[in-house]
């Protein structure tokens, strides 16, 4: 499902030269749940920015659904994010001023969709998450834990691939923690989405299919 | 998708509410001064009432003097020169001449009246459509007679004899003489200087003698051709004539050319502030006009660039969402300027009613008496597309910018 190829990261500025990571090839089956493991700095989130086309290498190459990406414009890397990914980020990064039923509807704003589907959809997609009585709520009146959740809802409602999570559980107790990492699994499980993780915590990465670890920018397992 | 884009855009005007009101305030105020500015200049040179022929009309007002040296004279016509040269045109119809206005104090139980007294002819009841609240214009009969006979205004009427009294036949007193009224009319703007007064007499009755054979005095003519068509035609005759009036022997010694414009009432003003005894003035007015705009609209457009550019580094993060989420770089763009467009439409909203509410204050303020300021809807249109153009401009550099950030530090800012 992805391919990474010798890929390389290398962060330039007027004296210095870091290298953020070193020669990784990985390669991530349709319907796997792989974690990312590794201290903090070692590559882990460029590595997911990177898969999920938000980053770009310094060298290396790149296969999502067999397809190459590194000649994509912006305008079809944009395209190819809305089809083929969704994100969920540490700290939510959820629109404050939009409700949350906008919040989970904005995949579906860059794609042809009627105002209708986009509603049918995102409230769907909030009933996977437990949050259908929360539609109208805004994003600020929630909880850490909700908030996940309705970042996951709106990874979710556009029906992707492939979803990449940035340290899901990294903000909220190991309660709260544990309900996100169940939703994931069960969005693995049940619909078969494939499922990239970078996180801290050993107990949520054995869950997954397979981990991997990272330091100073080169694969150690 | 535009939906929610407004959404938004009301989101983040609601969140930083100072900032909101400055933008708001700017765009509002700006158009709100555009537009009193516009609807006093359309009352200043196109008066509706009653000058209601204007576009077949010209004025004459000025009569300069010039010598090779440099020196300059100028000032009003004269009786004489206005019907010896203007009156021989072929082109005109009619022509009425009137005189500047004189003040003139009478009292009235103690109290004290102000009376701008205008002489003219009787072509000026057939050029202006001045409305007649009682009785009718003094004949021409009247004029030739020297009858000491007086058109009055409503607000004079009001002053001197009372509210909705019959006047006709009575007699109005001014510097001592007494003066009989054959009508009453409708008042006239002050600003409309040609066509106002409070007590209009034959010019016969004046205390200057009009048959005074020097080409300077205190009158103007106004000069009706037939048709529109012949305006350019008559514009040209009395062009021409003027260059064959010789100068006056009294003037030949320091001057060698004399000018005297047939202007259109519009020119009049311009050639007024902008003008010259060569130059209307017009191309200038219009130059002055739309650098003033230009500038006076800038002011807004380069502070809501300014708080535009501020609002980018607090949206950061929903811009990298919104990347991240399949939002290329050009719907960003057009998102942005579209919430841009919504609020200086929204300070346009703001700025018609604040007009309006001006406006009507400045009408029944009386600071100039029986002005009646109204919103042109050309002005209204054109101020809304300058809302938009100025919308687009502030929107566009903030919004190119904000497209470039690259979604991983757009995310991290957070």
């Amino acid at each position: 499902m992805i391919r990474l190829q010798n890929i390389e990261k290398v962060y330039r500025t007027d004296t210095i030269e870091t290298l953020a990571l070193n020669s990784i090839s990985l390669d991530v089956a349709k319907g796997e749940f792989l974690s990312i493991m590794g201290p903090s700095g070692c590559g882990k989130s460029t590595l997911l920015n990177i898969m999920g086309l938000l980053d770009t290498p310094s060298k290396g190459d790149i296969r999502i659904s067999d397809q190459k990406t590194d000649h994509l414009s912006d305008k079809q890397l944009a395209q190819f994010r809305n089809q083929k990914l969704g994100f969920i980020f540490q700290s939510y990064h959820l629109i404050n001023d939009l409700q949350v039923l906008d919040n989970v509807e904005l995949p579906l704003l860059y794609r042809n969709t009627t105002a209708k589907e986009r509603k049918e959809l995102a409230t769907e997609a909030l009933a996977k998450v437990g949050l259908s009585n929360r539609i109208k709520h805004f994003p600020t009146q929630l909880s850490g834990g909700q908030r996940q959740r309705v970042a996951i809802a709106r990874a979710i409602v556009g029906r992707p691939e492939i979803i990449l999570a940035d340290e899901p559980t990294g903000n909220l107790d190991s309660a709260m923690g544990n309900e996100i990492m169940d939703i994931l699994i069960n969005l693995n499980r049940n619909e078969g989405t494939t499922i990239v993780m970078v996180t801290h915590d050993e107990n949520m990465a054995h869950k997954t299919h397979r981990l991997v670890r990272l330091f100073d920018g080169s694969q150690v397992q | 998708m535009l939906k929610n884009y407004f959404k938004i855009a009301i989101a983040v005007l609601r969140r930083r509410k100072f900032f909101t009101f400055i933008s708001l305030f700017g765009i509002s105020l700006t158009l709100t001064v555009l537009m009193v500015l516009a609807a006093f200049i359309e009352k200043v040179t196109n008066p509706v009432y009653p000058g209601d022929k204007n576009s077949r009309s010209l004025y004459i007002k000025r009569l300069t003097y010039t010598s090779k040296k440099g020196w300059i004279n100028s000032g009003g016509s004269s009786f004489y020169f206005l019907t010896h040269y203007a009156g021989s045109l072929k082109t005109r119809v009619k022509m009425a001449i009137v005189s500047s206005n004189t003040s003139s104090n009478a009292y009235v139980n103690n109290k004290k009246i102000v009376i701008d007294m205008k002489y003219t002819n009787a072509d000026l009841w057939n050029i202006a459509n001045y409305q007649f609240i009682e009785g009718k214009p003094f004949t021409p009969d009247q004029i030739n007679k020297a009858d000491r006979v007086a058109v009055i205004s409503e607000r004079t009427r009001n002053e001197y004899f009372g509210d909705a009294v019959t006047v006709v036949g009575k007699y109005i007193e001014a510097d001592n003489i007494s003066y009989r009224i054959t009508g009453v009319i409708k008042n006239v703007p002050e600003i409309e200087e040609v066509f106002y007064a409070n007590m209009f007499l034959p010019y016969t009755v004046a205390k200057s003698d009009y048959r005074n054979k020097d080409f300077w005095g205190d009158y103007s003519a106004i000069l009706l051709a037939p048709s529109e068509q012949l305006v350019t035609k008559m514009h040209t005759e009395y062009e021409q004539m003027v260059t064959r009036i010789p100068i006056p022997d009294n003037m030949k010694k320091d001057f060698d050319t004399l000018h005297s414009d047939a202007d259109t009432y519009f020119e009049t003003f311009t050639r007024g502030f902008f003008g010259n005894a060569d130059n209307a003035g017009y191309a200038r007015f219009l130059l002055f006009m739309s650098l003033f705009v230009l500038l006076f609209m800038l002011l807004p457009t380069v502070n809501l660039v300014n708080v535009n550019i501020t609002r980018i580094m607090e949206r950061s993060s929903e811009i990298g969402v919104r990347k991240a989420f399949g939002a290329s770089s050009k719907t960003l763009v057009y998102q942005f300027i579209t919430e841009n467009i919504i609020l200086t439409i929204l300070g346009g909203i703001i700025g018609v009613i604040l007009t309006i509410i001006i406006l009507q204050v400045i009408n029944s303020s009386g600071f100039i008496p029986d002005l009646d300021l109204t919103i042109n809807p050309v002005v209204l249109l054109y101020s809304l597309l300058a809302c938009l153009f100025f919308g687009l401009l502030s929107g566009v550099y903030p919004a190119w910018r904000m497209s470039r950030l690259n979604v991983v530090t757009a995310l991290k800012a957070q």
